[in-house]
């Protein structure tokens, strides 16, 4: 039986930072409807592998593959369908939330305000999209940067701690938004260091250094 | 749907201007350098105002270069900080119309408010009026060409603490070339004589640097990123 590749695998990475073998030979593959969960102690290089599957870094060994093609052949593209959450919420202070959101999503699709707004009030700071980011705390900051991935519609979601800052309402609309998007047929793939519990295919992988 | 490169472009530039009206100051610094520094030499040297036209071409291209310097460091490495330049870099855009479109904005901030500025500070170092023309051309094209230089500069230093000095130490060797026809195309506006030579000059440079130096700066900034 021959099956159609799909879905991001990467196979054997490595990673070197200076002399420091950070990722050892990594494999992994996700497919669509299901949400990898990489966990692991501090340092071991789960922001590297995140940076690594985005396309922003080459690794040093070993392939990422997106549909069964090695990503680095189309990176672009690729990163088209990508929304990549860094560990930092990745806004300019003196932009408002909503211009934020204007001008990171706009490079990726067309939208309108609306749709922005739409966003913004799905993540609960409705109220703050005229702000400047920068009045926002952290934990709002964080719920736009949640936005912004959200008003992405990308298959691909990468998520780099995103329950940090997050209230316990906060920490569920993460989990439901990660829920609906990949019963909706996305993936997802998220660095946490608590145990996830959401009612979909979820696989692990445990970074040792 | 998706974007086209056009539209993409447009708002990069839009977002940079943005950006950079919401900080006035930025904006206003470079160009109060540059007026302070062109007027502190007729001060400074009491000279007769023949031999401040003499020395005016020099004075001019000298203060166009170090003030468009002061500016370059922000290029990058402001949305290298916030983590916004990887979100620009995994905007499915490609890294160099990014850069492009940045520095071009860049270069509207920077290099045109220059070229706008400059009668004011030649009218301070006596060059005629009938020179200005020549002047302002030779001005928008060496900024550009200094903006394009700028970016590799900008790119390759973002990791960097104190990546201004170093940035400096990059550009301005690359940049005697734009001194040298600059100065020249200006000196011979102000005596009277055809500058058009100097201009070609000028204007040949900026055209090799807008063809490789967004490759270049992409390049860079490839590097720095990983």
């Amino acid at each position: 039986m021959n099956i159609a590749p799909d879905g991001l695998e990467f196979e054997k990475v490595h990673v070197w930072r200076g002399d420091r073998h950070v990722l050892q030979g990594v494999s992994a593959h996700v497919r669509p409807r299901e949400l990898l969960h990489i966990s692991g102690p501090n340092g071991t290089g789960k922001t590297t592998l995140l940076r690594v599957l985005s396309g922003l870094l080459r690794p040093e060994q070993g392939s990422v593959r997106w549909l069964g093609q090695s990503i680095m052949t189309f990176r672009t593209e690729y990163q088209a369908s990508l929304a990549y959450a860094s560990h930092e919420p990745a806004l300019k202070g003196d932009l408002t939330a909503l211009e934020n959101l204007h001008f990171a999503v706009g490079l990726k699709r067309r939208i309108t305000a609306e749709e922005l707004h739409a966003a913004l009030v799905r993540t609960g700071v409705g109220v703050c999209a005229d702000l400047p980011a920068r009045v926002l705390s952290a934990g709002q900051r964080r719920r736009v940067a949640l936005a912004r991935v959200l008003a992405m519609s990308a298959t691909v979601w990468l998520l780099d701690e995103p329950y940090t800052n997050l209230d316990a309402s906060g920490a569920d609309l993460v989990s439901g938004l990660l829920q609906a998007h990949v019963q909706g047929g996305g993936l997802a793939l998220v660095v946490a260091h608590h145990e996830l519990r959401l009612p979909c295919s979820i696989r692990r992988l445990e970074l040792n250094s | 749907m998706k974007v086209g490169a056009w539209r993409a472009f447009v708002l990069i530039v839009y977002r940079e201007l943005c950006l950079s009206f919401r900080r006035p100051e930025h904006l206003f610094q470079p160009l109060v350098f540059f007026l302070i520094v062109t007027t502190l030499f007729p001060l400074g040297l009491s000279l007769q105002l023949s031999q401040l036209r003499d020395i005016a071409p020099g004075v001019l291209w000298v203060a166009a270069l170090l003030s468009s310097l002061l500016s370059l460091d922000s290029l990058f490495k402001s949305d290298a900080d916030d983590g916004t330049l990887e979100q620009l870099a995994l905007s499915g855009q490609g890294l160099t119309l990014i850069v492009v479109a940045k520095t071009c904005a860049h270069w509207l901030l920077t290099g045109l408010a220059l070229v706008v500025v400059s009668p004011i500070v030649a009218i301070a170092l006596g060059i005629p009026t009938a020179a200005f023309a020549t002047m302002m051309m030779s001005l928008a094209l060496g900024t550009l060409t200094l903006s394009w230089l700028g970016a590799i500069g900008a790119g390759l230093t973002i990791g960097l603490r104190r990546g201004n000095v170093l940035l400096s130490l990059i550009v301005l060797p690359l940049a005697t070339p734009l001194l040298i026809f600059g100065a020249a195309a200006t000196e011979r506006a102000i005596s009277g004589t055809s500058a058009v030579g100097a201009l070609y000059f000028l204007a040949a440079l900026c055209v090799f640097t807008s063809t490789l130096a967004p490759f270049a700066a992409t390049a860079a900034l490839r590097i720095t990123l990983e």
